[in-house]
């Protein structure tokens, strides 16, 4: 992604820490309309202040806006189909946005994506408020295709966009006596209406260890396909976590907080015979309800979509060192 | 009730039965059955079943509680038999596009997946209600039997709502709904036959 054509003419050549936030664009339209419209008032120009602002629609500004400036990464994932943009982005688990695969990609509008910052606080040297643009600017973007396994057993190959988590950490200077870190999703009744679809206790938590928070492997994800996320895949900034099931990797996150016991944590504290706090993708360890020895592969034909589940979802080079001598069964 | 019109009623309350088999029927030709459509194959069928279902068993109550509409009786078996349908699509769905016919899959999956055994059991029981369904079986059978016979119809109901909460995560509240609807009916049957007792009394006396 290095190399683009007529890159001067899309725009995608603009680092998107340097484009003005949606926020701030749309602001600035509605002070110059009302400005215009002020001036107006004096004469006869109201259709005409109408029309200027329609000409600069942010719409179209901030869509072209969207694509983000990557380079490739040596973690990326190989030789996997990748599962289609429409797929990826309109079968979604996140029950904020209502239970249904499909209602996110309807409900998740109102998200207010900027402006937006995450809180870091708990064991750190100094509590600090980062925002999305420096996020944005701290490390290089890299594309990072890798296998997402849910829990229910489905899975699709993404390709993400962002860099290691452990970077952010590195800013964060955590105390060496924090040794989980956890993670909080952004949580407004107002915005989350279908919050009441399922009996959680929001905001939405997950955590990590600090050694699994600190694996490279662990990204820090700001987009895929190329382009800024999607609210409903947890816009403007999430984790994805390959080897663990999927509802390790929260979405929208807005504080993040180092810790030095294993955090609370939302599906674990909802079921914990059925979810546990690791939760690595485990073909060995049955979820009580049903096997996760196979999964099915979303956007292939049905008779080609089962295949067998990998352990720790195929990443085992990256991660098994962490879980020596570990009974994962127990640990699951 | 003139026949014209009750011949009327029966073809709008066919065509309203297939509304979620067409449905599925254009999703499936246009692609448009979303990322996943085994799931939402499955998942259609299944909601479609118990939904009717649910209905088939609203119709005593409703006719004890308004005798004038005690020509919803003809429409019963109707929506039995629709039920039946749609719930062995939702088997067969499971056969053919989770298990791919294969045997083995299939036998671990009952037997490990409770959701899957209940799900099963629930639709064996309307195996034997969708085959005597007919006015010949009801008159080998007898009334009496027969209604013993059907009665069935209440654990396969409650074991098909089991197989739908067990099935969703936990914590998520989609089968509510339907669970509220379905245990309101059971409760109005006591509290009709209470209330049909007392009336009858109050005649007596």
């Amino acid at each position: 992604m290095l190399l683009r054509k007529s890159t001067s003419l899309d725009g995608s050549d603009i680092p998107s820490s340097e484009i003005t936030p949606r926020a701030d664009y749309q602001r600035f339209l509605q002070d110059r309309r009302s400005f215009l419209t002020g001036a107006a008032a004096a004469g006869a120009g109201v259709l005409g202040a109408d029309r200027l602002a329609s000409l600069l629609n942010p719409e179209e500004s901030v869509h072209a806006a969207g694509k983000l400036q990557t380079v490739p990464s040596p973690l990326t994932t190989h030789g996997e189909q990748l599962t289609s943009y429409q797929d990826v982005t309109t079968f979604n688990n996140y029950y904020e946005f209502g239970v249904d695969k499909s209602a996110p990609a309807h409900n998740a509008g109102g998200l207010p994506t900027r402006p937006w910052s995450i809180h870091v606080s708990g064991l750190v040297q100094k509590e600090k408020t980062i925002d999305i643009d420096s996020i944005l600017k701290m490390h290089a973007l890299e594309d990072r295709t890798y296998r997402h396994r849910c829990v229910e057993g489905w899975s699709m190959v993404i390709p993400w966009v962002g860099y290691s988590l452990s970077e952010f950490i590195n800013q964060c200077q955590p105390l060496s006596t924090a040794k989980y870190v956890q993670f909080l999703s952004y949580f407004d009744k107002k915005v989350d209406k279908w919050w009441s679809e399922s009996n959680i206790d929001w905001p939405y938590s997950e955590g990590l260890r600090m050694d699994e928070a600190m694996n490279p492997l662990t990204l820090l994800t700001v987009g895929l396909y190329g382009d800024v996320l999607p609210n409903q895949n947890g816009a403007p900034v999430r984790i994805a976590v390959p080897w663990k099931y999927g509802f390790k990797s929260a979405k929208s996150i807005v504080a993040i907080r180092f810790v030095a016991k294993q955090p609370p944590t939302t599906w674990n504290d909802l079921a914990p015979n059925e979810y546990g706090f690791y939760s690595n993708v485990n073909p060995n360890v049955d979820h009580p309800r049903w096997s996760q020895k196979t999964e099915r592969r979303i956007g292939l034909p049905f008779y080609a979509q089962r295949r067998d589940t990998l352990m720790f979802n195929g990443y085992g080079t990256f991660v098994a060192s962490m879980y020596q001598g570990m009974d994962l069964r127990r640990n699951f | 009730m003139k026949k014209s019109t009750l011949v009327l009623l029966k073809i709008l309350t066919w065509a309203a039965c297939l509304i979620p088999a067409a449905r599925l029927a254009y999703g499936a030709i246009t692609n448009h059955l979303g990322a996943d459509p085994t799931r939402t194959i499955t998942f259609m069928t299944g909601l479609a079943a118990l939904r009717l279902l649910v209905l088939s068993l609203a119709i005593t109550p409703a006719r004890q509680l308004f005798p004038r509409l005690s020509w919803l009786i003809k429409f019963r078996r109707l929506l039995g038999l629709f039920a039946f349908f749609y719930a062995s699509l939702h088997l067969f769905a499971y056969v053919g596009l989770y298990s791919y016919f294969d045997p083995h899959t299939m036998v671990t999956d009952i037997l490990k997946r409770r959701f899957i055994t209940v799900g099963i059991a629930a639709w064996l029981l309307l195996v034997p209600l969708a085959v005597t369904s007919t006015t010949g079986w009801i008159r080998r059978l007898g009334g009496r039997r027969w209604n013993q016979l059907h009665k069935l119809v209440y654990i396969s109901v409650c074991l098909g709502l089991l197989h739908y909460w067990w099935q969703v995560k936990t914590g998520v509240l989609s089968p509510l709904g339907i669970t509220l609807v379905m245990a309101a009916l059971f409760a109005a049957r006591p509290l009709l036959d209470w209330r049909k007792r007392r009336q009858s009394a109050a005649r007596a006396a």
